[in-house]
């Protein structure tokens, strides 16, 4: 059986098993958020729970990392302007 | 070398005070015995405050500091993330609502701009306010800025003017030509000089004993939490409760907390306060920060799923009388201190800095020293007697 | 208040299995807590169990040990003996005035924002005494494009395969320096990947070049050989004394220019080269994690391969009553070391409780006696590999102004230059406050080394321990929600 789950309103499959970065970067998403002040593109990068590049929004909870989080069936994934935490796209003044 | 000022201390009061004497065209050289904002001026929120302040000799230092921050100062005030926010002090019932307005009445006669903030106007100041407040003061004169980059930028702009600044060059010991102080003795050689100005905050009393002058500086350790980053303008201004006034005021020893909460520059928001006097322990406080969590989430209960990053803590330099150390020391000629400002030095560091140059070029300072006296405090002696 | 065990063991990858199954083996009451959801650490780290497959431990070295101390552990958390918690990490440890520890849990991940409340997590656990195994990451050094997506630590793409039968790219190059490149490359061949290079530092066989230290750990050759063998029959191409000068690519990673550089120092030395690709993993040797032994307090020191790590004694006791520490957080030495580490560590603490019955005295003596033996014989290895695989000494000419160091604060090489010239941040500590690597989510985890490195070279000297420890200091382990900090205050008595 595969999950099936959706990233910005997009079919995203995933393995039981698989957590929902592997799934994102098997599905060829390399990116789903963007940094406060440069707007670059964030995915994975340590693979393991240690840079917290991968920070996404899951089911509406802000900030988590989808290197650790297993995938689940119907998984709402990312969020517009999901730029990691509860954050908002604006870079105020820094 | 000599100096006409050796400034003891690159924190945030050093910095302006050897600011400010450059400025005034005294050769000035800065001595640190570690790095530069390695104590309690990296340790804060970064506050210029005037609302948490009786009226008194301090909120007097706290209006003229303001002046100097946005005027003499205020060409720089860019460089260190200057940002005039204001500061919303909450009451929680109808009684501390009225004791807050009875504070206001008489800061206003003071100077101090303040709006009272009925109830129903509480969310338009910050929509993310907990319910069943009873109202707040508003003042728009509170401040914040980014305390390290004012050391660095202040000791960069002083050495512009001729400044020297020696880090990891710790004072040993005073030159004495009898009672009078002529310059210090450091890890990295003498320094003979004509003045030596005392900055160094929580450890000023260690400084002092070296000249054989008492001055009663304590630390008070505090801890901050600090969130993940936050879209800007989540939480507006430096809002915290009524009650933190009378904390800063106390003199208990115990663990108090007062929730004081703002947001940065960088998007993190920073989470006070607490007071306990227990030396210079390091060690993290469960309950403290727990605390603070707690009365944080009753300002703002959003706050409960946003995460902390972090925690750090520091070691407010604190007097029996709450009041700064600022002057000349008639015990020890020579000697002069700026230190004691509780944790009040990053707003309080600007006058205190300019009225420290003024005194030492002759001039007759724009504020009146007195209160500040550096031999205002009993002897330990006559203390025991 | 939770029951009080003997030991917590923190991690449960080669050191913390070990040190858990020794400890109950020798009468203990453990806990486990670990931060991933089944046992094996980043080394032993393989797909949910739940959803096996034969094929899935093919690759891993030392799979039957792994096997034999997953069974122990759970023969042993059956009779109760062991308390096993997956799924948890450690955010902070405090010290009772018995001197009690205890550790307050946050799950790993939760979905939740009120995680805490989930059936079966644990909040807080007390311990007489702690074996810490927290293990390491990839080190990384900062590179011209190495925030592109695409680009991953050389752990992570090994850790996407592993962990979650995933290929994060069809044309991969593998480049750092170090040993562990090569498992990695050979891993993403064997899953079909096409092996563009792995572009390595340093020079060929070095470690052939200190004998004594490669000849300590006999198998550790075998190893070598058999990966040399995979990567001839892949026909990867391995770029020795080459770095990656760039990553290139609008928007994710395209390609690498790679060029020569210095044997002796590390400089640029030679023409440069693009090489198409779609994946990049970079590795230049491990950071250990330090966070639990430097919040307890616990000396460290700068290491052969100039990471900090715990000063440990010969009985893998750090400078802590109570507190021992094993696995790479003592010196990167892989995973075999650390078994022992974590077996030595298990059974030293069983002889300073008293748990070691007058009978079999003897034999604990004896495997002391060839734990150690073993130990030191691995730390030897383990010195010589880092002398073979050094990061090169002028790595940070590499770097130009705006080359992001901190991938969080998005901070760059030239903001340090200038915070360093302009502001007299003369130290990483000053240069985190006035310029803010390391101030961001991972709270200089990925950035630490490579600031600490760029603010002694500003400054002209030697990374030291002293450089290292600020921004490998963190005052909460890991990130914990605010509702979850209340919850403490209610938690802890009084002062």
């Amino acid at each position: 059986m595969t999950y099936q789950m959706t990233f910005r309103g997009a079919a995203v499959p995933a393995e039981p098993g698989q957590s929902i970065g592997a799934a994102l970067v098997a599905a060829g998403i390399l990116d789903w958020r963007t940094t406060r002040k440069g707007g670059r593109p964030r995915g994975m990068f340590c693979g393991i729970g240690v840079c917290f590049d991968c920070l996404i929004t899951v089911d509406g909870v802000p900030g988590l990392r989808a290197c650790l989080v297993p995938a689940v069936d119907g998984m709402t994934l990312g969020d517009v302007g999901d730029t990691g935490g509860m954050e908002d796209g604006d870079a105020g003044h820094v | 070398m000599t100096a006409d000022l050796v400034v003891v201390g690159a924190g945030v009061v050093g910095a302006a005070g050897a600011y400010f004497a450059s400025l005034a065209g005294l050769r000035v050289v800065v001595v640190e015995r570690g790095a530069l904002a390695g104590g309690t001026s990296s340790a804060g929120e970064g506050n210029l405050l005037v609302s948490d302040k009786e009226a008194g000799p301090e909120l007097d230092l706290a209006l003229y500091s303001q002046r100097i921050w946005r005027e003499d100062l205020g060409e720089h005030a860019g460089l260190w993330e200057f940002e005039s926010k204001g500061g919303l002090v909450v009451a929680a019932s109808e009684h501390g609502l009225a004791s807050l307005r009875e504070l206001t009445v008489h800061q206003r006669r003071y100077g101090v701009e303040v709006r009272d903030v009925a109830r129903a106007e509480l969310r338009d100041y910050e929509p993310h306010l907990s319910d069943g407040l009873a109202g707040a003061a508003f003042y728009p004169q509170d401040a914040q800025v980014q305390p390290m980059l004012v050391v660095a930028h202040l000791l960069r702009l002083a050495r512009e003017a001729g400044a020297l600044v020696r880090t990891r060059t710790e004072v040993v010991g005073f030159l004495r030509d009898g009672d009078r102080v002529t310059g210090v003795r450091t890890t990295g050689g003498d320094i003979p000089a004509g003045a030596v100005l005392n900055a160094t905050g929580t450890w000023a009393g260690g400084v002092a004993d070296l000249a054989g002058v008492h001055v009663p500086v304590l630390p008070r350790r505090g801890f901050i939490l600090v969130t993940e980053p936050m879209p800007s303008r989540t939480i507006r201004h430096k809002v915290y409760a009524a009650e933190y006034v009378g904390d800063v005021a106390s003199s208990d020893a115990a663990l108090q907390t007062s929730p004081v909460v703002e947001g940065t520059g960088s998007g993190t928001i920073l989470i006070g306060s607490s007071r306990e006097r227990v030396g210079f322990d390091r060690t993290v406080s469960g309950k403290a920060i727990g605390t603070l969590a707690a009365k944080a989430i009753a300002l703002f209960p959003m706050l409960r799923e946003v995460r902390a990053m972090r925690t750090y803590l520091g070691f407010r330099p604190y007097c029996p009388d709450h009041l700064p150390v600022i002057g000349p020391d008639p015990r020890a000629p020579g000697l002069w201190h700026a230190c004691g400002h509780e944790g009040a030095g990053i707003g309080l560091s600007a006058g205190t800095g300019k009225l420290i140059a003024q005194a030492l070029a002759g001039d007759g300072p724009d504020l009146d020293l007195t209160p500040f006296a550096p031999d205002r405090f009993p002897e330990p002696e006559e203390a025991l007697r | 208040m939770p029951d009080t065990y003997d030991v917590a063991v923190v991690g449960a990858g080669p050191a913390g299995l070990a040190a858990a199954v020794e400890s109950a083996a020798a009468g203990l009451g453990v806990v486990l807590i670990d931060a991933a959801g089944q046992p094996g650490g980043q080394y032993w780290r393989h797909y949910d169990e739940n959803h096996a497959r034969p094929d899935d431990r093919r690759g891993h070295h030392g799979w039957s040990t792994f096997t034999r101390l997953r069974e122990r552990l759970d023969a042993l958390t059956a009779t109760g003996r062991i308390r096993y918690l997956p799924g948890h990490q450690v955010w902070l440890v405090t010290r009772d005035e018995n001197g009690a520890f205890t550790l307050q849990l946050t799950p790993t991940t939760s979905t939740r924002v009120d995680g805490a409340e989930e059936a079966g997590l644990s909040r807080a656990e007390t311990a007489r005494a702690l074996i810490l195994c927290p293990g390491g990451y990839d080190r990384q050094l900062p590179i011209p494009g190495w925030d592109l997506p695409g680009v991953m630590a050389a752990g992570g793409a090994q850790a996407l395969l592993k962990g979650h039968r995933t290929l994060a790219g069809r044309r991969a190059v593998v480049a750092g320096t170090g040993p562990f490149l090569l498992p990695v490359a050979t891993g993403l061949a064997r899953a079909g990947a096409s092996l563009a290079a792995v572009v390595e530092a340093n020079g060929t066989l070095g470690w052939l070049r200190d004998p004594v230290g490669a000849m300590s750990v006999p198998g550790k050759g075998v190893e070598a050989l058999q990966y040399a063998a995979l990567m001839a029959r892949h026909r990867i191409p391995y770029r020795r004394g080459t770095v990656i000068r760039e990553i290139l690519g609008e928007g994710r990673v395209e390609a690498v220019r790679i060029a020569r550089v210095d044997r002796v120092d590390g400089r640029l030395a030679g023409p440069e080269e693009e090489i198409a690709a779609d994946l990049v993993a970079l590795g230049w040797g491990f950071t250990p994690s330090l966070e639990l032994p430097l919040m307890l307090g616990a000396e460290t020191r700068r290491d052969v391969d100039g990471s900090l790590v715990v000063v440990v004694d010969d009985l893998q006791r750090s400078s802590v009553d109570g507190v021992y520490v094993a696995g790479e957080a003592t010196g990167v030495g892989g995973a075999a070391l650390a078994v022992a580490e974590g077996r030595l560590s298990a059974v030293a603490l069983g002889v300073a409780l008293r748990r070691t019955p007058e009978s079999s005295r003897r034999a604990v003596v004896a495997v002391i006696g060839r734990l150690s033996r073993e130990i030191r014989r691995g730390r030897r290895f383990a010195a010589a590999m880092h002398r073979a695989y050094p990061v090169p000494v002028a790595w940070t000419r590499w770097l130009s102004d705006s080359t992001l160091v901190c991938r969080c604060e998005e901070v760059s090489y030239g903001d340090l230059v200038r915070a360093h010239r302009d502001l007299g941040a003369e130290d990483p500590r000053t240069l985190k406050m006035l310029a803010r690597p390391g101030m961001g989510w991972c709270q200089g985890r990925v950035c630490g080394f490579a600031t600490a490195e760029i603010s002694a070279c500003l400054s002209r000297r030697e990374t030291t321990a002293e450089d290292l420890r600020p921004l490998s200091t963190r005052s909460l382990a890991v990130p914990v929600t605010l509702g979850e900090l209340a919850a403490l205050a209610d938690d802890l008595p009084g002062n």
